[in-house]
């Protein structure tokens, strides 16, 4: 018998493209955030109303991720903003292979922004590196304000948490003193904007936020 | 649940990693798991005996998982501490600004061959090409 160490890391090949695309990103000054949400948050309206908000000032794109299906990519170009359409074939998660794909279909170049639209999961692509700059995640106000207690590794992932949907407060027992303290204990860096997507309403402060970010690497 | 994706990944390296040293049989393998990472022990286990099963040269083997608990530093009192999954405050002075220093590895750490058996020559090669794998 015989005893071999190895100590390499498992996501060994999934970090290593992370880590050409990051390079990538960073050589054609684009900056690039990976949402992380539920199905059915608002991902898709959040990124339609942030690139309303910036889209006078930087060159956007977006990448769709989902199981099947391009419903998605045709609502964004639909709105004139190229999007390219990843369908994972069953998979829960992006993997930066998946991403590389999408990208090498992008002039990246002429871009300043790209959006990663993850598959909706809560789980699974927090553990997975794509070469983002950030990765954001979304709750929206009827899912719960409990959810940071039973996901807490995407409140600990994100950079910025987005609470979508609060127009809807009024009508969801949704406790949000709870819910900023359970983000607050998780992930005591991350900023939380209220939003309503479909609204405008909030959408604002948070492109600010986003812009100020994308000003720092070009 | 990823994680038969993620022991996809652990299986193929550690076979690739034994037959370079020329094993004959994977006996055990040997992962740490930070408790801050989505991947659950249980799940892992089920994956690995499903995949095991259906490799003739890993057949039958022991998975060993170390689990990490998460230990973070604070950057303003410099305060070390481990937590739980749910409190990453700093308990000494409350600060929000942490550092997380362990509790999101996924690494195979070793794995324990069978070599053929042709006297000690043979185990000096397999040690040297252990001490090759630690490059990679």
């Amino acid at each position: 018998m015989a005893h071999i160490d190895l100590k390499q890391p498992i996501l060994d090949k999934n970090d290593q493209l992370a880590a050409e695309l990051r390079q990538r990103f960073a050589d054609n000054h684009v900056f690039v955030v990976d949402l992380l949400a539920s199905p059915g948050s608002g991902k898709t309206s959040t990124i339609l109303a942030t690139i309303d908000a910036l889209r006078d000032e930087f060159n956007i794109a977006v990448i769709e991720g989902d199981i099947a299906s391009s419903v998605d990519a045709e609502r964004i170009k639909a709105q004139g903003t190229p999007a390219v359409q990843i369908n994972t074939g069953g998979a829960c998660h992006l993997e930066s292979a998946m991403l590389k794909r999408a990208i090498d279909m992008l002039d990246l170049e002429r871009l300043d922004l790209i959006i990663i639209e993850n598959v909706g999961n809560l789980v699974c692509p927090t553990d997975f590196d794509l070469g983002e700059n950030m990765k954001v995640m979304i709750l929206s106000v009827p899912e719960g304000d409990d959810k940071p207690l039973k996901y807490p590794g995407v409140f600990q992932a994100a950079e910025a948490v987005i609470l979508n949907k609060v127009d809807t407060l009024p009508v969801f027992n949704f406790d949000e003193e709870a819910f900023t303290s359970s983000v607050n204990q998780l992930n005591p860096q991350a900023p939380i904007f209220r939003i309503a997507a479909t609204k405008e309403q909030g959408v604002h402060e948070w492109a600010e936020w986003l812009a100020d970010k994308i000003r720092a690497v070009q | 649940m990823h994680e038969l994706g993620i022991m996809t990944g652990v299986m193929d390296a550690v076979e690739k990693s034994a037959r370079e040293a020329g094993a004959t049989q994977v006996l055990e393998v040997t992962l740490s798991v930070g408790e801050m990472t989505e991947a659950i022990e249980d799940a892992l286990q089920f994956a690995f005996e499903v995949l095991s099963e259906g490799s003739d040269l890993s057949k039958g083997a022991k998975l060993t998982i170390n689990m990490i608990p998460p230990k973070s530093k604070c950057l303003e009192c410099g305060a070390i501490y481990t937590h739980d999954r749910f409190h990453m405050l700093c308990p000494e002075c409350g600060s929000f600004a942490t550092q997380l220093l362990e509790g999101r590895e996924l690494q195979i750490d070793s794995i324990e061959v069978d070599l053929p058996d042709k006297g000690t020559e043979n185990t000096e090669e397999s040690a040297s090409l252990g001490a090759s794998s630690d490059r990679a």
